[in-house]
Order: structure tokens, then C-alpha cells, then sequence
């Protein structure tokens, strides 16, 4: 690519062509102040004006977030009249935004205040008449409060890229607009997946997971027997929370903190990951074995369940039957486990730590219950679950690496914990698959081809004979490729894994913000690499496993002979299988 | 989409198909249900959506930009009253005012009997005969006050509510 010559501050540079000038300054050393653009552009409505600068060649000051470089530019950053609009822009903002930052989730990871602290904006400097508020509540998993946008579309920009589903747009025009869903509606009555990519990219709190941390005071105040599940992903990135490195693993750390949080039982839902394979699979076998529908899409990601139920109602009989792997814990632990400890399922409550706000709305789905007994009781986001251990006062650093209890439903496979990276089900479930079609152990234990950040992969194995073609989609957009082949009968696979977060649960809407501003001591690209670094945080764990497929965790071995029977069994249907059905994409309000 | 009858979903749906070639075609299929039908409901949009694949947040959000579009159904006679400069120091606000007085609606609502919709207009360029009124297109120059009721009383003689 052409480079350019600039002078920055006085300072010449050679920059590549094309390059914004926010994006050239950054790479020249020079961190603008801005608001509301995105990594690469993907937002890039220059809505905001918080990134102002002066540029030789441009009529008065341009917006730094969209204004290209150009041969001898000059760009002054800190002139006082660049200075002094970036304040104003950011004071204008804060004249049109409810103030109540101590009452905040975005506090200590806001954009807005960042900005405000950086450009000395003050508050109360323009006052006047504010736009009409709306504050949604009303679905389990994400709440939206207008007072707090700025309307920079970042929210709209990626649910339009990760899911093609759009369902945030701009709406009325002038001092009226507001970003919602189409009418205004609530996130409960659109065909919303509840995943909660629009919450991670929200540089304010206009967008937030709705906060379940009373719930577990409740429970502790009611005498309840306090459970406590979490999933692969959080592992990968609670650390984050507490300043340490993007790629940390923290499991010892996490269980420490759990058993100091008061739970009386700490699991990992990798046990249940591991019961999710034996299932799937066998779901699968048998759907081969007596003409079910092909190809079989796995169904731990509520995100993709409710895509599914919303766009894709003809095909629901693709998705296993299977619940997700926490659901099933949580009925294994009020079955199973009440029993063998004699506890009444009554006085158990289950609490799952999740990287997903979809988690929270799956909970409550009518289905997830046996008996009248709910199997989740409660659904915690890894932001969460770091905000109840600040809450407790304990020093995440200085904890000891403690280990998951051990007992009835402790041990898990590497083949558990490669769940939170896209490729990691199907991995897991070919491991199993090639054990239960050949009747010997894969000897590279690894399938390299399902692994990657890509949001949309293929392979195809020869196990025993016979050719297995699978397919690996994240991001809803990408899953709408396979789900169109399958509509239209032409689907070449056998087996899919669908997850609803590009790049999977590590990239889950309840993870920690990646916020480059709040990350001084990440590498520039950190926006494009942090995902792989969690996802490498999960593999190192499965390498470390000494159980590395789901088939030989012998307390599953144990479950299945004291228990459940065998995997399928009525009363594994009972207790771990669900059902699907079309969802109304605007009910009647 | 439950309240769109077979008809109806035909008739959008052969609007849709005359601009398949476009690569922008949103603006050109709403102006034409927005002309035919006078409205443009959350149905017709889903209907769009599902056929263009533009999300149903994105259509919504033109609709309710552009004060030519409606969501909900026009009256028989819509009255515009120009609330521009010269209409306004002329008096339109009082105007306006009345016809809302006499129609039970504010600008921007439709009467019950589905006769009229009230809406205030920015200049319309007929500064010379301020204040200016239109009823479905026509100009009416210099309306006093006085005239409002004569006016409505006019349209509700030719009656016939949609």
C-alpha cells in the first residue's frame, strides 16, 4: 500500500494511504480522543464529535474517526481551538444524559465519563429540555435506558454484522431520535436473540445485562443450600476484571472466590458439557440410524435457540433435543445430587455463572423445569460475578488456586472445557463419535480443522468408514448460510455447531468489556486478539486435562449407571432434553 | 403479520417486485404504499423486511424520519396548515388551533370519524397569500379564522369517510 507524509504535532510521519487519521495518529503514537467510533470502522457515523482535530486541506475541524490522510497533511491534536471543541462536543453529550453514575452498570468502564474526565468537559454547561426517556426492562436479559445514549449506532452497526438481524435501528429525526427496536418496542416483544453483542460494544449504560445479584441475597437470606455452576468461558476472562493480562486462565482463583461468596457447592458445567456430549451424541447416532432429521444442530447457545425460534421456525427439528449444558446441570443437581445428599430439591438454589445475557431469558423459559422444580434459579454474567467479589471486599490476586468440589458431579474432560471456543462442541462430540464408531480412542485427541476464530469453517472425517461432513457457524449471519442449504434441501453436512457469539462463548455478551482505553497494558490490535486469547486460555486447560473426552469422566460413567440408565433413556429425556417452537417475531402488545 | 388479509399481501407484495433490480429500493417501494394506501403499519413493513431483507428496525426508522410517510392511517381530507414564517406572523398558529378545536385532534392525529387529519406543515412556499392552508393538494389563500368552521363544515357535506 502507497504511504503518505504527515506531520503530527509538528512531527512528520509516513503513514499508510487510507488511513483515518485517528487511525494514523494511533499507529504514529497518538491516542485522540473519541467516542463513538469502532474498531475499523465498524461504526463509523462520526456522530459524536468528541474526535476533532485540525487538518490542513479541510474546511474548519474534521471529525478524525472518518477523515482520511492525505500527502502533506498537518494535523494539529492539541491546538486550543481542537481542544476546546472536543469539550464542548463532549459537554453538549453530557447535557442531554441522565447523570446518575454511581447508580451505573457501565461505571468504571464508561466511554462517556472517560472522554469527559480526558477533555476537562463540565457538567451543567449547556442545560435545557432533554429527550422523552425510555427505560426497558422487561426482557430477562438486557436492559435499555435511552437517558444514557448518545446515539453513536455502535449497537446498531453489530447487530447488523454478528447477526444480520438488525434489530436496533435510528428512529424519528432531530432532537426526537432515539436508537431502539422498530415502535420503540421492548427487546422482549422483537425477534431479539437477547445475546448481548449490542451491550459489550455500548460505550455508555444505555445498554446493560439485567442484574441478577439480589436474587443470590435473597437466597442466602431464605436459608437456601447455595449451588454454584460456571461455564468454560468465564474462566478465560474473569481475570480481566481484575486487571490481569486478556488470555489469563482463573479457575483456581474463581473457585476460591466462589467458596468465599458463600456457595455451599462449587461445580464446573463442564461435568454437564461432558453429559451434553454423551446425549448428542447418542441424539445423533440415532438420528443416522433411523432417518431423523440431518443434518443435527447442537443447542447449548440459548442465542441461537431464540434465532432460530424467531427466523427459522420451519426447521426446528434440525436443533437437538438436548437443553444446554448448564440446564441439565441444574436438573442433575436438583435430581440426582438432592437425592445422593438428601437435600430437599426445595431448599436447593442453583446459580450458574455464564458469559451470556441469553443465559438469563433461557432460565426462564417455561420448559426449564422438572416437576415444578426450576433447574436454574439464578444466572450470573461473568461482570457480575466480578462485581459480587468487589462487593465482598476479597483480593482476587492474592487468592489461592483452589480446586471445583470433587465429589458426585467434579470431574470434567478437556473435551468439557473447549465448549467456550466456537469448534469446541463439535470437537468435543467428535472425540466421542470417533470412540463410539471405531471402539479406540482418536490418537491426536485433537481435530485441528474445527478450530479458529472464523465464523464459518467445514471438515470432513473418515471415521470407521464412513465419511462425516460437518460445519462450524458463528454469529447469526453466518448460521443463515447453512440454515438457507438446509431450507432449500441441500445441506451437504451431518452435523452442525451453532453458537450465537462470533467467535463463541468467549466472546459471550455477559463477558468483561474490552475496552482499549481501560487496557493500557494490551497490545494496540487488542480488538482483533482477544478472542483468540481466550479461546487459547481454554485449549491450554484441555491440553493440562488427563481426561480429555467426555466418555471416560467416570462420574458421567457413574451418573448414567446409578441414575439416568443409559444416554436417551426416559428419564434422560425427563430430566436433559426440551423442546422448540416458532416465536411470534412482533406479538400483539 | 397476522392482520395482513391475502389481498392486501398480493398487492405489497407486487409493489415490492416492481423495484427488484434497484440495490437501493427501499425509499421507492414505501413512497408507493405510502401513495396507494396512505399508511405504512408495522405489518406492511414486516412484510418488506422479509422480502428485501432489510431489517424491520431500519424501515421503521425511515418511516418515522420522513414526515411524508405515516404509520397510521390518513384521514379522508388531510388539512395542512403552514406553520412557516410568514404563514405564522399571519396568524396560522390560531388557525391551526381552531381546526384542532373544532376537530377534537391535535396535528398529527386523524379524526375518529376518519374524516380528517390535521398536520402542521413547514413553509410550503405561498408566502404571498399567508396564511396558507391545503385540503388533499388544494391551496386555500389568506384563511382567517372565522373561515375554519365554514371550511370544515364544506368537508363534512361531501362526507363519505374512507
Amino acid at each position: 500500500m502507497a504511504k503518505v507524509n504527515i506531520k503530527i504535532e509538528g512531527q512528520s510521519y509516513q503513514v499508510e494511504e487510507g488511513l483515518t487519521i485517528l487511525e494514523a495518529a494511533r499507529e504514529c503514537g497518538y491516542e485522540i480522543p473519541s467516542l463513538c467510533a469502532f474498531n475499523h470502522g465498524e461504526c463509523s457515523l462520526a456522530s459524536c464529535r468528541v474526535c476533532l482535530v485540525e487538518a490542513t486541506g479541510a474546511r474548519g475541524l474534521v471529525a478524525s474517526c472518518v477523515y482520511p490522510v492525505a500527502e502533506g497533511m498537518e494535523i494539529k491534536i492539541s491546538s486550543p481551538k481542537a481542544t476546546a471543541a472536543r469539550r464542548a462536543s463532549v459537554e453538549l453529550l453530557l447535557s442531554n444524559h441522565s447523570l446518575n453514575c454511581q447508580q451505573c452498570d457501565k461505571n468504571g468502564h464508561c466511554e462517556l465519563l472517560y472522554v469527559a474526565q480526558i477533555t476537562g468537559a463540565r457538567e451543567g454547561k449547556f442545560r435545557g429540555e432533554k429527550t422523552p426517556v425510555t427505560i426497558d426492562k422487561l426482557s430477562s436479559s438486557i436492559v435499555r435506558d435511552t437517558s444514557k445514549c448518545i446515539l453513536c449506532g455502535r449497537c446498531v452497526s453489530r447487530c447488523v454484522n454478528a447477526h444480520g438481524t438488525g434489530i436496533l435501528g435510528f428512529q424519528k429525526r432531530g432532537f426526537q431520535t432515539i436508537v431502539a427496536p422498530a415502535e420503540n418496542r421492548s427487546f422482549a416483544e422483537s425477534p431479539c436473540i437477547l445475546c448481548g453483542q449490542c451491550v459489550s460494544v455500548c460505550p455508555t449504560g444505555a445498554l446493560s445485562e439485567k442484574s441478577e445479584i439480589d436474587l443470590i441475597d435473597e437466597a442466602k437470606l431464605a436459608g437456601k443450600y447455595l449451588v454454584v455452576q460456571t461455564a468454560p468461558a468465564v474462566r478465560a476472562a474473569l481475570g480481566e476484571e481484575f486487571g490481569m493480562k486478556i488470555g489469563t486462565a482463573v479457575t483456581g482463583k474463581m473457585v476460591a472466590a466462589l467458596r468465599r461468596l458463600g456457595f455451599d457447592k462449587v461445580y464446573d458445567t463442564n461435568f454437564a458439557a461432558d453429559l451434553t456430549i454423551m446425549e448428542e451424541a447418542t441424539e445423533l447416532l440415532g438420528r443416522i440410524k433411523n432417518g431423523g432429521a440431518l443434518p443435527m444442530i447442537t443447542s447449548c447457545s440459548p442465542g441461537w435457540v431464540n434465532y432460530a425460534e424467531y427466523y427459522y421456525a420451519d426447521q426446528l427439528d434440525h436443533l437437538s433435543t438436548c437443553k444446554s449444558p448448564h440446564q441439565m446441570q441444574g436438573a442433575i443437581i436438583k435430581s440426582y445430587f438432592a437425592e445422593q445428599k438428601g437435600i430437599d430439591p426445595k431448599d436447593i438454589f442453583v446459580v450458574s455463572i455464564m458469559p451470556c445475557t441469553a443465559k438469563k431469558h433461557e432460565k426462564d423459559r417455561p420448559e426449564m423445569e422438572v416437576e415444578g422444580l426450576r433447574d436454574v434459579d439464578a444466572v450470573l454474567t461473568t461482570r457480575e460475578l466480578a462485581k459480587l467479589i468487589k462487593r465482598s471486599g476479597i483480593n482476587f490476586a492474592k487468592l489461592p488456586d483452589e480446586e471445583f468440589d470433587q465429589d458426585l458431579l467434579g470431574e470434567y474432560s478437556g473435551a468439557g472445557v473447549i465448549f467456550g471456543a466456537t469448534g469446541g462442541v463439535m470437537e468435543a462430540a467428535l472425540r466421542t463419535a470417533y470412540f463410539v464408531l471405531t471402539g479406540k480412542e482418536h490418537e491426536a485427541i485433537k481435530f485441528e480443522d474445527v478450530r479458529g476464530m472464523e465464523g464459518l469453517k467445514e471438515a470432513s472425517f473418515n471415521i470407521a468408514g464412513s465419511e462425516i461432513k460437518v460445519a462450524i457457524a458463528s454469529g447469526m449471519k453466518n448460521a443463515k448460510v447453512l440454515l438457507d442449504q438446509i431450507r432449500e434441501g441441500n445441506s451437504p453436512y451431518t452435523f452442525i455447531e451453532i453458537m450465537g457469539c462470533p467467535g463463541g462463548c468467549i466472546n459471550g455478551g455477559g463477558q468483561p468489556f474490552v475496552k482499549p482505553m481501560f487496557l493500557p497494558n494490551e497490545d494496540l490490535n487488542i480488538l482483533d486478539t482477544y478472542r483468540e486469547k481466550r479461546a487459547q486460555a481454554l485449549y491450554s486447560e484441555d491440553e493440562r486435562q488427563a481426561v480429555r473426552q467426555s466418555h471416560n469422566n467416570t462420574q458421567i460413567q457413574a451418573l448414567y449407571k446409578n441414575f439416568l440408565g443409559e444416554p436417551n433413556s426416559h428419564k434422560a429425556h425427563e430430566l436433559l432434553h426440551t423442546s422448540y417452537a416458532k416465536k411470534e417475531q412482533f406479538p400483539e402488545k | 403479520m397476522a392482520h395482513l388479509s391475502a389481498t392486501a399481501k398480493k398487492q405489497i407484495e407486487e409493489i415490492i417486485a416492481r423495484y427488484q433490480n434497484e440495490t437501493t429500493p427501499l425509499m421507492m417501494i414505501l413512497s408507493d404504499i405510502q401513495r396507494e394506501y396512505g399508511y405504512i403499519p408495522l405489518d406492511v413493513q414486516e412484510l418488506i423486511s422479509e422480502k428485501t431483507g432489510i431489517p424491520v428496525a431500519e424501515i421503521y426508522g425511515v418511516v418515522t424520519f420522513y414526515s411524508f410517510f405515516s404509520l397510521t392511517p390518513k384521514g379522508k381530507y388531510v388539512i395542512g396548515v403552514c406553520l412557516g414564517t410568514a404563514c405564522y406572523v399571519k396568524g396560522s398558529q390560531q388557525v391551526i388551533d381552531k381546526f384542532a378545536e373544532i376537530l377534537k385532534i391535535k396535528p398529527g392525529e386523524t379524526s375518529e370519524d376518519g374524516l380528517f387529519t390535521l398536520d402542521a406543515l413547514r413553509c410550503i412556499g405561498a408566502c404571498g397569500i399567508a396564511p396558507a392552508i391545503t385540503i388533499n393538494g388544494k391551496v386555500y389563500p389568506k384563511v382567517a379564522v372565522s373561515d375554519v368552521p365554514k371550511i370544515v363544515e364544506e368537508y363534512r357535506q361531501l362526507g363519505g369517510a374512507n
